[in-house]
């Protein structure tokens, strides 16, 4: 039975996490603006506050200040929906994610990590399948053609890329013997799953760009095609919600493939506070770079990728681990 | 193998991209630091004066005829020696393209392109531009050129005596 303080250490855990992430997403959008800036030899917004720090304010008002659009003939509710439905499964994830060593405080042991779950792995799968709703039901409910093609594309491409990381992740459940995200990142305190399965971190890497729908897989919101596909009918701070959704996204899914891959806290020298920030805004730049470098892939493209090329290493990928367990002494 | 390939391609690109995040931006950040302009850039065009300090514009009207967007207009006027002037001379310069065209087709080089290319504002009529504003003082890029020195009515000395011109043929003369 929870007492009052365990019930309150769990909403100031949620409290800071939303406040830290959110403040962090928008500004990541900063950032990417200035890192795109600079690998293309500009200098980026640098006019709100000292190099353009105040960036996100000003976008934060600009967005609250504009009109709240909606379409005739717009599904009304769906519409009204779509948005928290993309950005609300990124912020749950983080709900499993250990983002640092367990904190002694006032006798009590506290975790850095708002709860955890024994299916950790599956809760993350089930919440990265739920934001598909928000991206095919805000495209569907737009009642326009950009938002429809945009809504389509982004469903066939989470829904197979979501098969490729599940079967990444496995090899990792193989060799900790746990679906809970604690236990994984206990099993790395020496030697980071890097290191063991370079392959499936590089098959977690890629379906991850896809699952934020970042380029090279920016197919569902395709600016020189299809306007701005699943949120071209978006407008204001509902506009906005996709848009830190996405951001939100990537801090998240960086935090969860730092946790599967890179050994999560874990880390010489530093706190692992610090250690785990490090790796996420590692990979934070890592997708900023990406984009800066690679063009959209087309569709066919992306589908020929995930399921003949993907799915068969990671399955392979799987067989030789279990192989290599099996023979281990 | 295409994979290899396809993997050194891809680290190729990251790798061209990673030099030139820390390469220093080629833009500038506008009204702190002005790039100067070269000395023939066209931007706001201006009515020069001979070196006497007499206006150059004889109110031809080809600067205007040769105007693609028709921003250039005048009135042209008659002095009591017969040499024509501009009674009003405008340019709007909210419909200039700044295409030099003016300047190229002028005879007396009195209408000519400078680099002030800061010409904006938040009132349109503002923008357009009348003799007074147009007219400077000095002669812009041709500081010796007086046109009635070489031709015109009232050209200053008698025909052959002006700089860069002959005698006028005998027509009626044998030789060659």
């Amino acid at each position: 039975m929870p007492d009052l303080i365990d019930i309150l250490i769990i909403i100031a855990k949620l409290g800071t996490i939303l406040v830290v992430i959110l403040s962090l997403a928008a500004n990541l959008v900063l950032a990417e603006r200035r890192m795109l800036a600079w690998i293309q030899d500009r200098q980026g917004p640098n006019r709100v506050g000292p190099q353009g720090l105040l960036q996100p304010l000003a976008d934060l008002i600009k967005l609250v200040t504009k009109e709240d659009l909606r379409p005739a003939g717009a599904d009304k509710w769906l519409f009204l929906l779509a948005p928290a439905m993309a950005a609300i499964p990124a912020m749950l994830t983080f709900a499993v994610v250990p983002f640092g060593s367990p904190v002694h405080l006032l006798g009590r042991v506290i975790t850095l990590q708002v709860v955890d779950l024994n299916v950790g792995v599956l809760f993350f799968m089930a919440l990265s399948s739920i934001a598909v709703y928000g991206i095919t039901l805000g495209g569907w409910a737009s009642n326009s053609k950009y938002a429809l093609l945009g809504g389509i594309r982004g469903l066939a491409q989470l829904i197979s890329y979501e098969l490729v990381m599940g079967l990444s992740l496995v090899p990792v459940v193989m060799l900790t013997h746990s679906f809970s995200l604690n236990e994984i990142v206990a099993a790395q305190a020496t030697v980071p799953f890097l290191l063991y399965q370079p392959l499936a971190f590089l098959l977690f890497f890629i379906s991850l760009l896809a699952e934020c729908k970042r380029t090279p897989f920016d197919i569902p919101e395709a600016e020189s095609e299809l306007v701005a596909g699943f949120h071209t009918e978006y407008s204001g701070l509902r506009f906005g919600l996709f848009f830190v959704g996405e951001y939100l996204n990537i801090i998240v899914l960086g935090g969860v493939a730092a946790t599967f891959f890179l050994g999560g806290w874990h880390g010489p020298f530093l706190p692992p506070l610090v250690w785990f920030c490090a790796k996420v805004l590692a990979f934070c730049f890592v997708f900023i770079w990406t984009r800066g470098t690679l063009p959209r892939l087309r569709s066919d493209q992306l589908m020929h990728l995930c399921w003949k090329v993907l799915t068969p290493v990671a399955l392979g990928n799987i067989l030789c681990t279990g192989w290599w367990l099996t023979i281990k002494p | 193998m295409s994979v290899v390939k396809d993997i050194a391609a891809v680290s190729q690109g990251m790798w061209a991209t990673w030099k030139h995040l820390f390469r220093k931006p080629l833009t500038i950040p506008y009204p702190e630091q002005k790039r100067t302009p070269p000395p023939r850039y066209r931007a706001r065009i201006v009515l020069t004066r001979d070196p006497q300090g007499g206006e150059r514009c004889v109110a031809c009207y080809l600067c205007s005829a040769a105007c693609p967007v028709d921003c250039i207009s005048m009135q042209a006027g008659e002095r009591e020696n017969g040499r024509r002037y501009a009674e009003w001379f405008r340019i709007n310069f909210s419909r200039c393209i700044f295409c030099g065209l003016c300047a190229e087709a002028c005879p007396t080089m009195a209408i000519q392109m400078t680099p002030d290319y800061e010409l904006c504002s938040r009132d349109i009529m503002s923008l357009l531009y009348e003799k007074e504003d147009l007219l400077i003082d000095g002669c812009g890029k041709e500081p010796e050129y007086n046109f009635y020195r070489h031709a015109g009515i009232g050209v200053v000395n008698p025909r052959g005596g002006n700089p860069d011109e002959q005698p006028p043929v005998d027509v009626r003369g044998l030789v060659p």
